[in-house]
């Protein structure tokens, strides 16, 4: 199967260090200054399911108006992804994980 | 000395502060992003290797010069950024940072918030890939990033050719430029946009250039469809001449001008008023921007005007900030300042028309399209609700029975097409719709952190 192909695609380069973080247990190689969804998007993953009806979704205003974008952390929080930069060791999930408790 | 705020540090909100700094005030600037600029001058982290002055183009210049301006004040403000203002009672802010509640008290507030797009939805517009033209803006200057490989540029906004130029000179193949309004009515909107003929000028360069690049830029469109099984594939369209046309491509950016962001001013309590010629309700304002004692609104966050509107008018307000405080104004420089506003925000008022919200199209959309993306709630939905006996015929109450504008954005992507949905329902307009109300928090929070407000 050949590798997911990336929504987006880097044309300037960044020259801050590097953060790796895992997206659903997968490594997600990225650089300081990354928003968590640019981080996202141009590794190709998914970046979550609609709550309603499961169907894909992944961001749409990039700008913190459209609430599209939430990823979970391994801590139970709501993260919005293109608003929060990444951090090297970040441990994030499409979904809420079972320990989470319900946030609001 | 009374406590002034502004929020927004765009360039309403730096504009503003400026002046009151040259009194030898001292506002509090608050801003919801990591840097000063707000969307349209945002400045990129200094490690990207972006050249933000061929990106700006003709406007790199005042990008440059916003930047510099806000680097002197600095000292002299009480700048807060990565604050997020969520509730404004009475005469106190509630505001987050770091995830920690907080509150500040002012005496006069001037609200700067900004604008986003505005959006008409279309069978697939869901999809992975499609994003909002401003974001596919953001993606470039914030993250060095492209939308996608090939991207087609959707709505009726003279963005569609800016971004589209953007795109192209970084790289991206442009599948197609693509605008709901007829060429005709642009033509006729010409006479009023001669009052601002410098815009003008580029932006009839901007279509120039696609033009030459061979980039397909089609006016009078229907959009069908964006097409993907999982995300997007295609842009499926009917042209001016009626032939059925599939773009293929792996992003869509999606836009019909801008609209104000009105929930804190709202909750400021300013009053609103519609507004015809934007199809939008808009907080009432005097010629300075006062919408209540106490309470100022400048920017795209009051009349979309752009960026050179947006820092006269915020520096109008200081004006307005200062007469208020006693301090005296300056009439020569409010004159002046008054009119530019005027005349930029009526140029903005012929774009409406050259580039009009298709409200038309909207109405006639089948029942299966999404209306609300937060909560996956269709057209059909609203529309059956409304038909009822008793049904609701007002967007708060059509909100209260089918949720939609009720998600997680408060109706900021799907309010302006409800609006035309419950309109052509009963048969009025879009004043007879009504106004989707802004309610608090504006942006979703942790109860945990609303909760721990000192």
């Amino acid at each position: 199967m050949e590798p997911p192909r990336a929504q987006f695609r880097r044309v300037a380069a960044r020259t801050g260090r590097p953060a790796t973080l895992r997206f659903d247990g997968a490594t997600i190689h990225a650089t300081a200054g990354d928003s968590v969804l640019a981080a996202l998007l141009e590794s190709g993953v998914l970046v979550r399911r609609l709550e309603f009806g499961g169907e894909p979704r992944a961001g749409f205003c990039l700008m913190g108006a459209c609430q599209d974008c939430w990823v979970w952390s391994a801590e139970g929080g709501r993260i919005r992804a293109c608003t929060t930069p990444v951090a090297d060791g970040m441990e994030l999930f499409a979904e809420p994980q079972p320990q989470a408790p319900g946030h609001g | 000395m009374a406590e002034i705020v502004i929020i927004g540090a765009g360039p309403a909100g730096i504009a503003a502060a400026e002046m009151l700094c040259a009194k030898g005030l001292k506002p509090i600037l608050i801003d919801e992003g990591a840097r000063a600029g707000g969307q349209g001058y945002r400045r990129p982290a200094s490690d990207l290797a972006l050249d933000m002055n061929r990106l700006m183009g003709s406007e790199a210049e005042k990008y440059t010069a916003l930047h510099r301006r806000f680097e002197t004040l600095l000292p002299r403000l009480d700048y807060r950024p990565q604050t997020l203002v969520w509730a404004i009672d009475g005469s106190t802010l509630h505001l987050l940072r770091d995830g920690q509640a907080e509150t500040q008290p002012f005496d006069r507030l001037l609200i700067a918030s900004g604008a986003m797009d505005r959006i008409a939805p279309l069978p697939g517009w869901t999809l992975p890939g499609v994003f909002t033209l401003g974001g596919a803006q953001v993606a470039l200057k914030d993250q060095g990033c492209l939308i996608g490989n090939r991207v087609a540029f959707l709505g009726s906004s003279p963005l569609l050719t800016l971004a589209a130029k953007q795109y192209r000179e970084m790289g991206a193949e442009i599948a197609v430029i693509a605008d709901t309004t007829p060429f005709s009515a642009k033509i006729a909107a010409l006479p009023g946009l001669l009052r601002a003929p410098r815009t003008l000028v580029r932006g009839l360069w901007y279509m120039g250039a696609a033009l030459r690049a061979g980039i397909p830029l089609l006016h009078g469109v229907m959009p069908i469809a964006i097409e993907g099984e999982s995300r997007v594939e295609a842009l499926v369209l009917r042209d001016a001449q009626g032939r059925e046309r599939r773009f293929a491509c792996d992003a869509v950016a999606l836009g019909y001008g801008l609209k104000p962001e009105t929930q804190l001013a709202d909750l400021a309590g300013a009053s609103f008023a519609y507004d015809p010629d934007f199809r939008l309700f808009l907080p009432a304002i005097d010629s300075m921007g006062r919408a209540r004692p106490g309470l100022y609104l400048a920017g795209d966050g009051v009349r979309i005007g752009g960026a050179d509107a947006a820092e006269a008018s915020g520096a109008l307000a200081a004006q307005a900030i200062l007469a208020d405080l006693g301090h005296g104004q300056d009439i020569a420089v409010t004159r002046t300042l008054a009119r530019d506003v005027g005349r930029l925000r009526d140029f903005q008022r012929g774009l409406a028309r050259a580039f009009a919200w298709p409200k038309a199209q909207i109405a006639a959309l089948p029942d299966s399209v999404t209306l609300c993306r937060c909560e996956k709630i269709t057209i059909g939905e609203v529309r059956a609700a409304m038909a009822k006996d008793l049904g609701p015929v007002e967007v708060n109450r059509v909100k209260a029975m089918t949720r939609c504008g009720m998600g997680r954005c408060q109706g900021r992507v799907c309010g302006p097409a409800l609006q035309e949905i419950v309109a052509a329902e009963i048969g009025g307009d879009g004043a007879a719709a009504g106004r989707l109300r802004g309610q608090a928090p504006v942006k979703p929070i942790a109860l945990a952190a609303a909760g721990s407000t000192a």
